[in-house]
């Protein structure tokens, strides 16, 4: 296969490869971990977790559209608003989705499942009336697009990297909330034992809607940048939201480092495997892989130890 | 005659005054005559509807059937402005055999059972007689059955993979043949290509395409240097960028729809990779005004796209209908080929129907075949023995302002060959 290239080119193309594999990594890491929040320690299956993602990414657009308006010259800096933008919208609707839908079902962890599709079917018919049935074109300032180069052969798409350090930055953000905070013992307090809790004077309610809103305001930020990599249209959430749960039960549901592990795993698994076969083939070994490990270990690949 | 338009016609419709305007003027001096000249300009019901159709004796119903919730919604949207377009155009120009159009639309909710559910209502509730609608074709193959069984008629308008020809379709979009060898020729000859990436998504369009392609490219003793799919949605092409880099083939030929579309256009362009230099040159058949719009101008900027219809066309019955389209749907809207084929629907319908002098659904088929229209925007076209559109075929060069700029048109009109010999 590889008899005809020079050393040279195979070696661009291999950084280039391990590049794009470390970029699905960033990308899986980011759609999976408001979804490893929500599912992982609050046990709600989030159906919608697609939806919040457009709706961030709907937010980017708009926010696009209102700074090319009113503040062109400040439109280079834009993207940093719109995701600011973003959290803050998904965030608030998750807290109202939670105090609306999600409290009331608790006991019922499986109807959690039902009551997100349909929230996610409602969101994608208002998203259809307000934006429109077609997809939208989120224009992106210069200095995003295009690539970055290395070498003469290796190229590095900007966008690329952005979404690397912004999925690093997030990572240790939530690393800091949920083991080095104050709130981060409470959450991880009401996972273990919610009566427990509850009897030594957590407000688990309010612990509930806050870790239901961050989740939601994360998947809000990763919608936003995945504006630079996919579509935004009403419908497009449903792409995101099946490699985000293989990512996360893949991972092990209740853990964090979990989601880091198999998205790792997933992403180079398929990058390698799209490199030397087809696209649809990559993809169907990488589900029959990790059904196989699933089959093996049906915990995910980490569990926490947790006396029941 | 000065009977109120029926609440159908003018559900959402911003015209409605101004033609109740023009159907009153229109009735003023219908009203003096004798009966016998009132039915000289509209045929008897019983002489033009034998086999019970709805048909009354100043309308006549038809069915409008796409996807308008769903995934689907996204390219069909287009295609129901178009036909709703044609048909009050034809409306206000008297309609068809001294009858007004009235139509009934359904939803076909981007789930193929419910194309054939809701076709099956049209046709036997509704009795419609003909049906605009279909887009993907696994949304025609679930209704051709119904329309065989109850003998309907079906103005289908995307371009697809052929290896299809129902006594009850007509095609108005192209088939492949017609899409992709003219395209290939084009680069061949034009840009000297010699090597071909085939890229689609993973079904059967791109599948059968891509196919064809293949064909043809090893025909004319050039190079395939490698194919392959993805699956639909995907959003991951940084490997398949990377394999393109490393082949260094003359020519991408990518056939990826819907949101891949998207991910695809950006990332080859963040990948480094500037369409506008043609080193590779990228020619595509499934990205339309209408997909540039979600992928954004300045991100396919330079590819190459080879289709029957583009917005941009330098002829006065497009300028016309770009003129009406916008006038009706609004300024910043964009017309995309799939939209253009199912605005040629109602009309070649209309004609054909005058021709057969009747709306019974055998007559207008055997009047189809040699039916030709000279105001389509995209020029002249007939309709073929095969139920097929004899149709040009241009290359586009994409522009930063989401249009394309027309660079070749075929000489001729290519002849629809659904079954290409040695292609299979």
């Amino acid at each position: 296969m590889f008899a005809e290239y020079t050393a040279s080119e195979l070696t661009a193309i291999f950084a280039m490869q391990g590049f794009a594999g470390l970029i699905l990594f960033s990308v899986l890491v980011l759609m999976a971990l408001g979804l490893a929040i929500i599912f992982g320690q609050m046990g709600v299956i989030n159906m919608a977790h697609g939806e919040f993602m457009i709706l961030g990414a709907y937010v980017t657009y708009l926010t696009s559209n209102l700074f090319s308006e009113y503040m062109p010259s400040l439109f280079d800096g834009y993207f940093f608003v719109a995701m600011a933008m973003a959290f803050l919208v998904t965030f608030l609707l998750g807290m109202l989705v939670e105090w609306g839908l999600i409290r009331h079902l608790y006991k019922r962890p499986l109807d959690t499942l039902l009551a997100t599709w349909g929230l996610s079917l409602i969101l994608q018919q208002i998203y259809r009336s307000v934006f429109g049935a077609r997809e939208v074109g989120v224009t992106l300032p210069d200095w995003m697009m295009g690539s970055y180069p290395l070498t003469d052969m290796v190229e590095v798409p900007i966008n690329g990297i952005f979404v690397m350090v912004l999925t690093l930055v997030i990572s240790i953000g939530i690393y800091f909330l949920m083991f080095r905070s104050r709130w981060g013992k409470q959450v991880r307090a009401v996972v273990q034992n919610r009566p427990m809790a509850g009897a030594v004077g957590i407000n688990t309610e309010k612990v509930d809607r806050l870790t239901f809103g961050i989740g939601c305001g994360i998947a809000g930020i990763a919608g936003s940048a995945f504006t630079m990599i996919g579509s935004t249209g009403p419908t497009s959430g449903q792409l995101y939201i099946v490699d985000t749960f293989l990512v996360v039960v893949f991972g092990g549901a209740q853990s964090l480092l979990g989601t880091i592990a198999s998205a790792f795993t997933i992403s180079q698994a398929q990058s390698t495997m799209e490199f030397f076969l087809s696209g649809s083939m990559a993809k169907v070994l990488t589900l029959l892989f990790v059904v196989g490990i699933l089959m093996l270990r049906p915990q995910g690949l980490f569990a926490l130890k947790i006396r029941r | 005659m000065m009977k109120k338009a029926p609440p159908k016609a003018t559900r959402d419709d911003s015209q409605a005054s101004r033609r109740g305007l023009l159907k009153m003027l229109a009735a003023l001096p219908a009203s003096l005559m004798l009966a016998s000249q009132i039915s000289w300009a509209a045929p008897a019901t019983s002489e033009v509807n034998t086999s019970g159709l709805a048909v009354t004796d100043d309308t006549v119903t038809v069915g409008i059937l796409h996807s308008i919730t769903g995934t689907m919604a996204i390219s069909e949207t287009g295609s129901v402005q178009a036909e709703k377009l044609a048909i009050e155009q034809i409306n206000a120009t008297g309609g068809v055999l001294g009858r007004q159009i009235e139509y009934i639309q359904e939803d076909g909710a981007s789930d193929w059972p419910t194309f054939a559910e809701k076709s099956k209502k049209l046709l036997v509730n509704d009795k419609v007689a003909a049906v605009f609608g279909c887009w993907t074709s696994a949304s025609r193959k679930a209704v051709l059955p119904v329309f065989e069984q109850y003998n309907g008629m079906l103005y289908y308008p995307t371009f697809y993979e052929g290896l299809e020809q129902s006594p009850n379709v007509i095609y108005t979009g192209q088939e492949a043949t017609q899409q992709i060898i003219a395209g290939i020729d084009w680069v061949v000859k034009e840009k000297g290509a010699k090597s071909f990436y085939l890229l689609g998504s993973d079904y059967i369009w791109p599948r059968t395409s891509n196919k064809i392609a293949r064909k043809h490219i090893e025909k004319l003793g050039l190079k395939v240097v490698g194919e392959e799919y993805y699956p639909l949605g995907h959003t991951q092409f940084n490997s398949v960028i990377n394999k393109i880099k490393l082949r260094k083939p003359d020519v991408i030929y990518a056939i990826v729809v819907g949101g891949s579309n998207v991910a695809f256009y950006k990332q080859l362009k963040a990948a480094g990779i500037d369409l506008t230099k043609e080193k590779p040159l990228l020619l595509t058949i499934s990205v339309t005004e209408d997909e540039i719009l979600g992928i954004g101008g300045e991100n396919i900027d330079g590819a190459y796209a080879a289709m029957k219809y583009f917005q941009s066309l330098d002829n006065p019955n497009n300028e016309a209908f770009v003129k009406a389209f916008k006038e009706r749907w609004g300024d910043d809207i964009v017309i995309g080929d799939v939209t253009q084929a199912a605005y040629l629907g109602p009309w070649l319908w209309k004609a054909a129907v005058e021709k057969a002098g009747s709306f019974d659904i055998d007559k207008v088929r055997a009047a189809s075949p040699g039916i030709e229209l000279t105001t389509a925007p995209e020029g002249y076209v007939r309709i073929h023995e095969n139920h097929h559109l004899w149709s040009k075929t241009r290359v586009g060069l994409a522009q930063p302002d989401g249009q394309y700029k027309v660079v070749y048109e075929s000489e001729d009109l290519i002849e629809p060959n659904p079954f290409p010999e040695g292609y299979q």
